[in-house]
């Protein structure tokens, strides 16, 4: 028996949104900040793959850096935005430690930077989630967490779980140096109740088998699934007994003449060929949907659907999809 | 073809049999179904006449089965075509570590060669450096093309975010392996690059002190040690890039971008077309993959006005439906139209094809075909 977004998720405070490239990661994660923030919270959406999707998608510039006010969420909340670079976070980091004054900007420009990540691969990704561990942690002076939670619109399927291997990424690090410190602490939270990775893919059959995979390799790296996000779902025109039987080739094209003619439609016999293989065409889609959508249930996991928007997903569309989260429960019990 | 009024119909036919193309690149972003249509142009050029071998990176298992092969390894495997066509195909899928292994034991004298691949930093190299696969997929490339057996290669390329990757990750992965720095830091003491150093000041001092701490000592000297075996073997990775790198830009390498019609979809295809020209790499056109044409010719409005009615009645609840998905699909149809129109009002030179979706996944080679000939109209 599956079930809707649960209570334990909305406990958690740092909320990785993984997908399938093309199933609409951005949008989830950004759907998701808004509804996790509706209600007065504070919410840091983070992006980590420097293609400035969020920009995008709000329809502002470029993100930085550094944290700023991306949209005010419905009931006097609020999500920011970041754009984590490897460059800026090993840099800030390394000024924890050395004086690096204006040498960081000249280090910069010679690619000294971007060379140090290449030579350890694992570095880059320690260093993104030791920026998001700082971002959860953080506290105000008066001991509350700076963000209630903190949303990631992290690397897809094939890649998040080495990304969130710290682990693994420690074997290319100095064994003693000052990240690997930190970095137990960054494994510690990404293992801990506090993360959850949600999945975002497509209402057909080789995606959902591709992120049951997904979710069977997070089990097997103790790390924890989430909901599973199941976007652009269309909206359901055939009874579940016309879509078995049109996915098989069976539309009664003579009731569908009658009812055009009783409508007062002119139709030809292209017209009704075409209405025909149409719904063929669409039945096929919708058995797809039907038999993923038992797939999930079996994996007896919590999904939630996001509505598939014809005309494209503008900022409007993602204060509705975030509705609709909440409308699921999303951020309900915290 | 008239030029002026809009692009040109991609013909993908004319594409496939000209014996001057040699190597068809599909680019695209990720999840656009390069790997399916590489598959699919394989087929349909083999089934044309053409000897021809697709290099897969890293295709679904079922890509192999759609083939009809039990599995898709580094070496070309001959997939059977139908009674009575001409051509031959064979399908691979890039190995990386393999590639790199072979690379190194091809030109490496043997002592040589074990230094490099018993090297701890090689490992990380051959394995989960960012470039290192689209690095390995030219060097396949290089190879197919010299073995000179071949009448089409087609190529698909790494599943990254951006299709640009494959054309900079393997400079951009020769620049940092390129010696200079990896020397300087592995002893920075000893470096020859006085000159570098005084630019940057007692900086260097501090960063080399910093990665050190950070990676650790052994392995910059690990990589320290890479290198130099490697640059005395190849001459350094930036002339083993530059030498496949040329080979894009030769006489018969044609390259098709794939896009599926979505915004980020097309602007991905947008950067990729733009820096085609800049290379003077010659463009094929553009698939826009999986659309969703209207097949049957009665305007949405009416549709969904007569759907009210017959709902309001309640007497042809099938019809209803059928008219209502109907509308759906017009609105989807001229989103995608929109979108392509778009693209195009930028890229006039660029000749169109698509592929209407197919209702099923792909699962034999019945399906690549039925992609091939939508592609081509048929």
């Amino acid at each position: 028996m599956s079930s809707e977004w649960d209570r334990d998720l909305d406990r958690a405070r740092l909320h990785f949104v993984s997908g399938k490239g093309g199933a609409g990661k951005t949008t989830a994660a950004a759907s998701l900040a808004l509804a996790l923030a509706t209600g007065g919270r504070r919410v840091l959406l983070a992006e980590v793959e420097g293609r400035q999707g969020l920009a995008q998608l709000f329809d502002t510039p470029p993100l930085e850096y550094s944290e700023r006010r991306l949209a005010a969420a419905p009931g006097g909340g609020e999500v920011r935005a970041l754009a984590i670079e490897a460059e800026a976070a090993l840099l800030e980091y390394l000024a924890m430690y050395y004086s690096l004054g204006v040498a960081g900007r000249t280090l910069r420009r010679m690619g000294a930077i971007e060379f140090a990540t290449t030579l350890a691969p694992g570095l880059r990704d320690v260093l993104f989630t030791g920026k998001l561990k700082e971002c959860v942690r953080r506290t105000d002076p008066n001991g509350r967490h700076t963000y209630d939670a903190v949303v990631v619109d992290a690397p897809p399927t094939g890649r998040i779980v080495r990304f969130l291997d710290v682990t693994r990424a420690m074997a290319d690090l100095a064994r003693m140096g000052p990240i690997h410190g930190q970095s137990e602490e960054v494994a510690g939270l990404l293992h801990s109740s506090d993360t959850v990775v949600h999945l975002v893919t497509l209402p057909e059959q080789l995606p959902v088998r591709e992120t049951l995979e997904t979710v069977e390799e997070l089990d097997a790296a103790e790390l924890r699934p989430g909901a599973v996000l199941l976007n652009r779902v269309r909206p359901h025109r055939l009874a579940t007994r016309s879509v078995l039987a049109a996915a098989g080739g069976r539309v009664d094209a003579t009731r569908i003449r009658g009812g055009l003619e009783s409508a007062g439609l002119d139709w030809n016999d292209e017209v009704l060929d075409g209405l025909v293989a149409e719904t063929i065409e669409h039945a096929g889609r919708a058995g797809a949907e039907l038999a993923a959508r038992e797939q999930l249930d079996n994996a007896a996991l919590p999904f939630v659907e996001l509505p598939d928007y014809i005309d494209g997903i503008d900022v409007a569309a993602l204060y509705e999809l975030a509705e609709g989260l909440v409308g699921r429960g999303v951020g309900g019990s915290r | 073809m008239n030029e002026r009024s809009g692009p040109g119909r991609l013909d993908i036919d004319r594409l496939l049999d000209d014996p001057g193309n040699r190597i068809l690149v599909c680019c695209g972003s990720g999840g656009v179904g390069k790997t399916t249509t590489a598959a699919a142009l394989g087929i349909r050029a083999a089934a044309r006449g053409r000897k021809t071998v697709v290099l897969t990176i890293d295709p679904a298992r079922r890509l192999a089965q759609a083939l009809g092969l039990a599995e898709l390894d580094n070496n070309p495997r001959e997939v059977e075509l139908e009674q009575g066509e001409s051509g031959e195909l064979h399908a691979m899928m890039l190995d990386m570590r393999r590639t790199f292994d072979d690379m190194v034991l091809a030109h490496a004298g043997r002592e040589r060669a074990r230094q490099i691949l018993d090297n701890p930093f090689y490992q990380t190299v051959s394995t989960s450096f960012s470039g290192t696969q689209e690095y390995m997929a030219m060097e396949k490339l290089g190879q197919l093309a010299a073995e000179d057996t071949w009448d089409l290669i087609v190529v698909d390329t790494p599943p990254s975010r951006s299709a640009l990757d494959f054309l900079d990750a393997p400079q951009r992965l020769s620049t940092i392996l390129d010696g200079r720095l990896i020397r300087m830091l592995a002893s920075p003491a000893r470096a020859g690059g006085k000159g570098l150093r005084r630019i940057v000041g007692a900086g260097f001092g501090m960063f080399a002190k910093a990665v050190s701490t950070i990676v650790g000592r052994q392995l910059l000297a690990d990589a320290a040690a890479f290198v130099q075996a490697f640059d005395s073997t190849f001459g350094g990775f930036r002339e083993r890039a530059d030498h496949t790198y040329r080979l894009l830009r030769s006489e018969g390498t044609r390259f098709l971008v794939v896009a599926a019609p979505e915004p980020d979809a097309l602007r991905e295809a947008s950067y990729f077309v733009e820096r085609l020209s800049s290379e003077h790499m010659p463009l094929a056109g553009m698939v826009a993959n999986r659309t969703h044409p209207v097949l049957a010719d009665l305007p949405a409005t009416r549709a969904l006005s007569a759907a009210e009615e017959l709902e309001a009645a309640g007497s042809a609840p099938l019809a209803a439906s059928v008219l209502r998905l109907h509308a759906d699909r017009v609105a989807v149809a001229e989103r995608e139209k929109r979108l392509l129109a778009r693209f195009t009002r930028a890229h006039p030179e660029v000749e169109l094809g698509s592929v209407p979706a197919l209702p099923d996944e792909v699962h034999d080679q019945y399906g690549l075909r039925e992609i091939g000939r939508r592609l081509a109209r048929e």
